[in-house]
Parts: C-alpha cells; structure tokens; sequence
C-alpha cells in the first residue's frame, strides 16, 4: 500500500442515521442487533473507516415496492456497502471510490442504446426511471475475490427496460458500457483496465427476472462510489459482472468482449457464474468472507450460482461450467 | 541533578552522543514495532473495515516487504554515507522483517485457511504467488535461527554463504506481490525497482573492486 493521507471528509458514522432510520422503519433492527450487526459496524468508534463522500448521494428514493426477494437475509452495513468497492474508475484500492467518486457528474445522464433493435437512441435517466416501477431486492452479492455482502438493492428488472427497445430475433447478448471520462473518473487515467469498463450477458441471462438494474440502495439514491446512476445487477454471477455507472447498451448477434476477460482470460469467464466448484487460478472459491463479520468469524460455504440455482440453473442446462466458466 | 545534566550538555556534546549510545538500540527496537502497535491499536478499536481479515494479511505483507527492503538498503548506504555503524542494525531490521512475516503468514493460516491445513498445502502447490510466498518465509527461518552471535562465530565462512539467501528472498518478495494482484501492478513494481537497485548497487560495487 503506499502511503496515503486521511481522507478528508471525516464524517463520524454517528452523523450519519440514515441506515438507522431505515434500519428501524424496516424493523430489521431487532434482527441485525442478534446478528451483531450493529457491533460490527463500529458505530461506537467513528473513524475513517466509516468517513463516507456519498456527497449528493444518500436522497431517499421514493415509490419503493417492497419484495419478497432476500427476506431473511441480514443487509451489510450502509458504511461497509459504501466504503469497501471494487471500481476501479476511481482507483483500485477498496477504499478509494468512497473518497474519489464525487467527481462523478450523474445529471443531466443519458444512455445510448443500439445494436439490434427496434428502438435504438439516446435515453435519458428519467425518461428510463419514470416507466418503471422501483422495487427493493435484498440480494447477496459475491466478489470473485472471495468476500461477500448482501445489498438492499432499489431498481427494476432489467428484462423490463430491454422490452421496451424491442430487440429483434438477432439479439443474442447485450452488451454493456461504462462512462469513459478520465476527467470524472481519474482512475481511468492509468490504463490498469481497458477503458471503457465492458460486460455483456447472453440475452436470455439478461431477460432473467432476477437481472436487476439498480439505481439506489438502502432505498436512498445510489452512491457514486456503487455505481451511480444506474448499475446492472446480477446476483448469481460475480460482483464484476454487474456493471457500474453504465452509458451504453448494445443488442448484438456475437457474444462481446468483456472488460476482465480481455485482461486476464484465463481467470475471469464471459460467463463467470458463481460456482464454488471452480476455482479462480489464484484462490478457492468454496467460501467467502462476509463483510463486516469480526474478525474470528468463520467464513461461510460459497453456494451454486450464489444461492440462486433454483432460478437460473436451467439458463445453463448442458454446459460444462468448468469449460465455459 | 538537571544542572549536571545541563553542565554536561554545554561543556562536551560528544560526551553526550557517547552517553546515549546505548539507547539506538532499544530506540530503533521501539521504532520498529510501532507499525504493530498502530496494527493492535486498531484491531483493539475494531478499525479494520469491512474486511479485517483482508485488511491485515494486506498490513503486515507491507511491512514484511518495507522491512526486506529497509535491511537490504543497509550496505549500499554504508557504503554511500561510509558510516560503518549502520551494519550493527541490520540483525535488529532482519529479524523485524522476519517477525512482521511471521504474523504475514500466520495471518494466512489462522484467519484466512481458517487453520484448514490441507487448503494450505492445496495453495502451496497450485498457487505460485503462494509458492514463492511460502518459499521465501522457509528461507527465512534458518537465517533467523542462525542469527546469534553464536551461530555466526560456529558457521563462520558459510554464516555469510547463508545468509545471501536474503537476496533471493527480496526477490520472491516481491514476486509474490506482482503474481498476486489483479490488474494493478504499481505498487509491485515500485518495490521491484527498490530491490533492483539496492541489489544493483552491490553487483556494481564488486565488479568495481574486483577490477583494481
């Protein structure tokens, strides 16, 4: 690591309630004191750690459909959601997003559809916001690095908004792109990825009800530093699937290149299903660390397909996942 | 007693630097545990982050690494500054490197492997970043062991055949941290030209004087 000099918004996590509030409202708080949630968050010590730079960020979003998706599930820490991010348009240690990402302009924002469809063009965020219902989704999200979380999701599926610019019969994937702006996202200024950020799924994978796109989470606008404005989520692949900040979405007939795959393909799939039956070449993939834990907690199983098998198996009915993994 | 001191201080500084001689010592020794205090202190305040256990391994292979680097970079600056003194330190640095490798690895072990010893084995064998990782912390325990003043005057010649495995092990170093990161290779490189250099400089230096 080199050496770093303290953030400079120190803002004490007890100034910031409202992951309480939200907490209490949803009466999970009963729930995440038994889990120890609220120790392990360290709200008794506000330190850098829990500086957060959600700066416009953190307006609550109004309209939310509750779901039943993820009941039962203990939600991460807001601080550690925020705090500890893989984007490496702002940097690429976990703690540099939270710090860098308010260079990040997400209004006036637009996304350009193409490919093949019947409705290609340039659409605006709240153009694409007001024709959808916002619903929350309680999701487990799993890094391939081997850590873990599970995020209050607020958004829609994404199969909805790929309906409305009609793709046609030669739509097998959808491809996805990040912004590329070095002056918004000075991360980019190093060539660490190719830049933009690419991704891509096979069309009926994103047609999948349990395919997200989010906008915000804790039912509060999304963070910069998780991707604002809008995000893909795809909670059964690993983390760096789900594509951040994205301002591109192309309906193509041939499957598209995808960012960590091109840098490293023998490590990172175009497929990249959770499976904690295939290894990444540098670390197991049987269990994960749940962020926040302490540190003496034992780590948990990694499940198939991050516990949602049952959904999306059938996606993937004879395919050997050690070769198109 | 303070106007002694105070006499002392204006009548013969020298004097004063040979007083307090035997206080770089326990000085340095303080110095270099300061980096695991900041690690307790933390830990103790449950400062670690969302990940603690990523957050250490991380911590105390910085250190391991700093250390290797800071003990390597001894003989180039005697030679460069010709106090010859600097060398005293280098057991003191050596085995502070060797301490923040130990906590390095057994911080694997215990809190990443969760003392699973077969996943260890596993990575040993099918992770080369863990190889030469695992390597280079072999290496380093008999340069420890023989590190007494005993062992060096027992060994003799070989004493110092021995403990050029430091070299090889500021290599695995750092090679360990470039197969281990993802696409970000700065920071292992920064390190690999530190230990280019100061390995650099004493290939130089005997080349020079084999020629004369």
């Amino acid at each position: 690591m080199l050496i770093k000099i303290k953030g400079s918004h120190p803002i004490a996590s007890s100034d910031i309630t409202a992951e309480k509030i939200y907490l209490e409202r949803r009466k999970f708080l009963e729930k995440a004191i038994q889990a120890g949630l609220i120790t392990a968050a360290g709200s008794l010590f506000p330190t850098t750690a829990a500086a957060l730079s959600t700066h416009d960020g953190g307006r609550p979003l109004t309209n939310i459909r509750d779901t039943d998706y993820g009941k039962g599930l203990t939600p991460t820490a807001y601080k550690h959601i925020t705090t500890y991010n893989n984007f490496y348009e702002f940097g690429t240690s976990k703690e540099s997003p939270a710090g860098r990402a308010h260079t990040l302009k997400t209004r006036p924002w637009s996304v350009m559809v193409s490919g093949e469809c019947e409705r290609p063009g340039q659409y605006d965020f709240e153009d694409i916001l007001k024709n959808h219902t916002l619903e929350e989704r309680i999701y487990r999200f799993r890094c391939v690095e081997a850590w873990s979380m599970v995020v209050p999701w607020v958004g829609f599926p994404l199969g909805d908004l790929l309906k409305r610019f009609k793709p046609t019969s030669k739509a097998k994937y959808v491809a996805f792109s990040t912004l590329n702006d070095p002056a918004q996202m000075p991360g980019q200024k190093r060539r660490v990825l190719g830049w933009p950020y690419i991704e891509g799924l096979r069309i009926d994978e994103a047609m999948h009800p349990l395919a997200l796109i989010a906008v915000g989470l804790y039912g509060q606008e999304m963070p910069k530093q998780n991707g604002a404005p809008l995000r893909l989520i795809v909670p059964w692949k690993y983390g760096f699937k789900s594509i951040k900040s994205i301002v591109k979405i192309e309906f193509t007939e041939q499957q598209p290149p995808t960012s960590w795959n091109i840098s490293a393909g023998r490590e990172y799939g175009f497929y990249s299903n959770v499976n904690p039956q295939v290894d990444h070449p540098r670390w197991s993939q049987a269990r994960e660390r749940i962020l926040g834990a302490s540190l003496f907690t034992p780590k948990q199983e990694t499940l198939m397909f991050n516990g949602y098998a049952d959904q999306v198996a059938s996606l993937y009915r004879g395919m050997d996942l050690r070769e198109q993994f | 007693m303070p106007s002694v001191q105070a006499n002392t201080m204006t009548s013969d500084p020298d004097k004063i630097i040979q007083a307090i001689r035997w206080l770089y010592r326990p000085a340095l020794f303080l110095v270099c545990l300061i980096p695991f205090a900041l690690l307790a202190w933390r830990t103790i305040e449950g400062d670690l982050g969302a990940n603690p256990v990523e957050y250490i391994t991380r911590y105390t292979g910085d250190w391991s690494l700093r250390f290797l680097m800071i003990t390597l970079a001894l003989t180039p600056l005697r030679m460069l500054t010709g106090i010859g003194k600097l060398l005293r330190f280098r057991r003191m640095l050596g085995l502070f490197a060797f301490f923040y490798v130990c906590l390095h690895f057994s911080t694997y072990v215990w809190l990443d492997r969760e003392l699973d010893l077969s996943t260890v084995i596993t990575d040993v064998i099918k992770r080369p970043y863990i190889t030469v990782g695992f390597t280079a912390f072999l290496l380093l325990i008999p340069m420890a062991i023989t590190s007494t003043n005993k062992m060096i005057k027992r060994l003799g010649r070989n004493w110092a055949k021995l403990h050029k495995a430091i070299y090889i092990i500021g290599a695995l170093g750092v090679l360990h941290y470039l197969w281990l990161v993802k696409a970000d290779v700065r920071e292992p490189i920064i390190y690999a030209v530190i230990l280019i250099v100061l390995l650099g400089f004493r290939a130089v230096k005997q080349r020079r004087a084999l020629k004369h």
